[in-house]
């Protein structure tokens, strides 16, 4: 009895001593591709501002938005950006590019490394019509290769899925087939293969299946060590996905004011062309006097001493010219009517 | 032994429920009786709130495509906003079958050893581990799997079937691994707990007097669990089947990592499929839009009403199969 009521008061104390250190919460919600970041993020800026407390939930990109449409959060996160039919539901959003990241093509023929593919390549295998390994349209990229006869079984994300909106995406700006076929989003009618769920269910498989090729993120596969294709990009170089080839895809893209930009099949010898930004989304005018000011102070700190540590987790940091432009976006975003980073350097 | 009125008593609860009467006037009495309506009332009244939940939501597909359309279309473009369940469905149907076909005999056979011949040692032995399964989460189900079963499934078993039973389309075409039967199978594992684990409280229900008089009467053992046990425990073993495929029909997760996830219709159990409740798991937080959200509602919808359908077949089949002991027995 006194053991309960003992803990029942110290707890109390505890609740009442967290509230009067006068800590301020922030929460968050969206997108996992870049939870992994975001939380190093977090409890980095923590420890230099031990008042701000960010709580982040990855549900995903579209319960982000959802959730920041119906402002039950301070800010979302999606790896897509938002369609004009959600940006008319929630006026006044911003999207803010936090890092990069890339889509790469893994596959599992034993023996076979360095596998070179052109984007009608990779189009024709993903609508079914390049069917076997040793087909003349991948041998002719890669003459040093011997290639098996062996079927080729697509892998494609079950789950609906930011990396899906940029492959597809990718897959439509390359493949008039495409476009007009299964079309670019988060989940598509796939001609052909097999659905597997997450980066993880997507390895798993093709690891599992001799003569398979899929798509995962380009994290995940370095992480798990995987061999990725290597791509010829719109001005017909052939490009390794790397964190440096995937923030030239970014550098020279013309950039709208409002970030929205696909950069999928970008410009550049030295671009990776299946790249995307990852967004955070933010209300340009903060309601919230105190909880804006700190959010607009972590944006700031995110892409300038935030974008140091994305390498170290796989993620390819902005290009300076993007990092340039944000500052002056959010420069202008204000709380309650006043700007707040206006003098920021 | 129990004596025969007990156990006529025990079968027929209905006569028993009178005995609360004359404690109606206490309050405690009164209170309990109130609190456990209330108890009762709210599962009601919580699938009721579902249902609701999901009629609302899926309102505005079922007026875009048409709920016969919605359920007879086998095309699912979510960047058209075109809408059929038929795929979905076929693969609950499908993988729920092939679990069933392998999990109840096998349960049934499992529940029959442990209560009639088994020595009383083995019998913990073997049924610690069963219900062991009952407590594995299903995303280990799926993950074992997608590493163990599925590559054991495609380079084996599936290429002996299309071997033996090839001239049923059942087995045809390529091994894949992924698909109804990695699905079947899985969820048979799953199931398998259930059934044995009910199947052997009915049997320990079937009077010893039957098995006795059938052993009396000159019977051989497998004649008796035949004639005298497993009528008089047919009711039960179906309740168990029900109970089985109640929960083949929802799993999400395993099914989901093995199935292949490809909303087509096949005839062979080696191609890749979909079912009902992974589509939701995948699409769901990711779904953009009112038609993706209500389309994935309605599949709900149609989830809730297969598993309606069958209960209530199944529930008539318990009706119909429990005149049959007395006929048996006589």
């Amino acid at each position: 009895m006194t053991k309960t009521r003992v803990a029942l008061l110290s707890s109390l104390a505890l609740a009442s001593a967290a509230f009067a250190a006068d800590k301020m919460l922030i929460t968050g919600a969206g997108a996992t591709f870049p939870y992994p970041l975001y939380s190093k993020w977090f409890s980095d800026y923590n420890k230099l501002h031990p008042e701000v407390q960010i709580n982040y939930q990855s549900i995903g990109s579209g319960g982000g938005i959802k959730q920041i449409t119906e402002k039950t959060v301070d800010f979302g996160a999606s790896d897509a950006p938002m369609t004009d039919e959600e940006m008319a539901k929630a006026p006044g959003i911003q999207h803010i590019p936090t890092v990069l990241g890339a889509v790469v093509v893994v596959y599992n023929v034993p023996g076979l490394e360095g596998l070179k593919l052109t984007p009608e390549t990779i189009s024709g295998i993903f609508l079914g019509k390049v069917s076997k390994w040793n087909d003349p349209a991948i041998a002719r990229d890669n003459p040093g290769l011997k290639l098996p006869t062996a079927n080729i079984t697509v892998v494609h994300r079950s789950d609906g899925s930011g990396t899906t909106y940029v492959w597809t995406d990718y897959l439509s700006k390359v493949s008039p087939d495409w476009k007009a076929g299964p079309g670019t989003g988060k989940s598509v009618n796939w001609p052909v293969g097999l659905g597997g769920k997450g980066n993880e269910g997507v390895t798993g498989t093709v690891k599992q299946t001799e003569g398979a090729i899929g798509y995962v993120e380009l994290a995940y596969a370095n992480q798990n060590k995987l061999t990725p294709a290597i791509i010829k990009n719109r001005d017909g170089a052939w490009v390794k996905p790397t964190l440096e080839s995937v923030s030239e895809a970014a550098s020279k893209v013309e950039m709208p004011d409002d970030y929205r930009v696909s950069i999928t099949n970008a410009a550049g010898k030295d671009a990776y062309p299946i790249s995307s930004f990852t967004y955070i989304l933010v209300y340009k005018d903060q309601p919230d006097p105190a909880k804006g000011q700190a959010l607009l102070k972590f944006l700031w700190w995110a892409v300038h001493d935030g974008e140091k540590t994305a390498a170290t987790l796989d993620y390819a940091p902005l290009p300076k010219s993007v990092v340039h432009k944000v500052e002056g976006t959010l420069k202008k975003m204000t709380v309650q009517g006043k700007a707040v980073l206006a003098t920021s350097k | 032994m129990q004596p025969a009125s007990e156990t006529l008593a025990a079968r027929r609860p209905g006569r028993l429920t009178r005995i609360a009467e004359p404690a109606r006037r206490n309050f405690a009495d009164r209170a309990w009786a109130a609190l456990l309506t209330i108890l009762g009332v709210t599962v009601f009244v919580v699938a009721l709130f579902i249902v609701y939940a999901l009629c609302k939501l899926s309102a505005g597909v079922l007026r875009h495509t048409g709920l016969a359309a919605f359920v007879l279309n086998s095309q699912w473009d979510v960047v058209r906003d075109v809408y059929g369940a038929l795929p979905f469905i076929y693969g609950t149907l499908v993988t729920s079958v092939v679990a069933l076909f392998i999990a109840l005999p096998v349960s049934v056979g499992l529940a029959l050893f442990l209560t009639e011949m088994s020595p009383p040692g083995v019998r913990s032995l073997i049924s610690f581990p069963i219900s062991l399964l009952a407590g594995i989460p299903s995303v280990v189900y799926g993950l074992w799997g997608l590493f163990v079963l599925v590559p054991v499934l495609r380079t084996k078993v599936e290429p002996f079937l299309a071997a033996t039973l090839g001239f049923l389309p059942l087995f045809r075409g390529t091994p894949v691994g992924l698909g109804y039967l990695a699905a079947g199978m899985i969820l048979a594992i799953m199931i398998l707990p259930t059934i044995t684990s009910i199947s052997i409280e009915v049997l320990r229900t079937v009077p010893m007097s039957l098995r006795e008089a059938a052993l009396a009467l000159g019977a051989t053992r497998w004649e008796a669990i035949r004639m005298a046990v497993l009528p008089f425990a047919r009711a039960g073993i179906l309740g168990a089947t029900i109970l089985g495929l109640g929960r083949a029909l929802g799993e999400t997760m395993a099914v989901t990592m093995v199935i292949g996830n490809s909303p087509t219709i096949s005839a062979s159990l080696f191609a890749p499929g979909y079912s009902l409740p992974a589509v939701i798991a995948n699409e769901f937080a990711e779904a953009s839009g009112a038609l993706q959200t209500g389309a994935l509602a309605a599949l709900g919808l149609i989830l809730f009403a297969v598993t309606l359908l069958l209960n209530i077949a199944a529930r008539l089949l318990v009706r119909i199969s429990t005149r049959g002991p007395v006929r048996g027995a006589a």
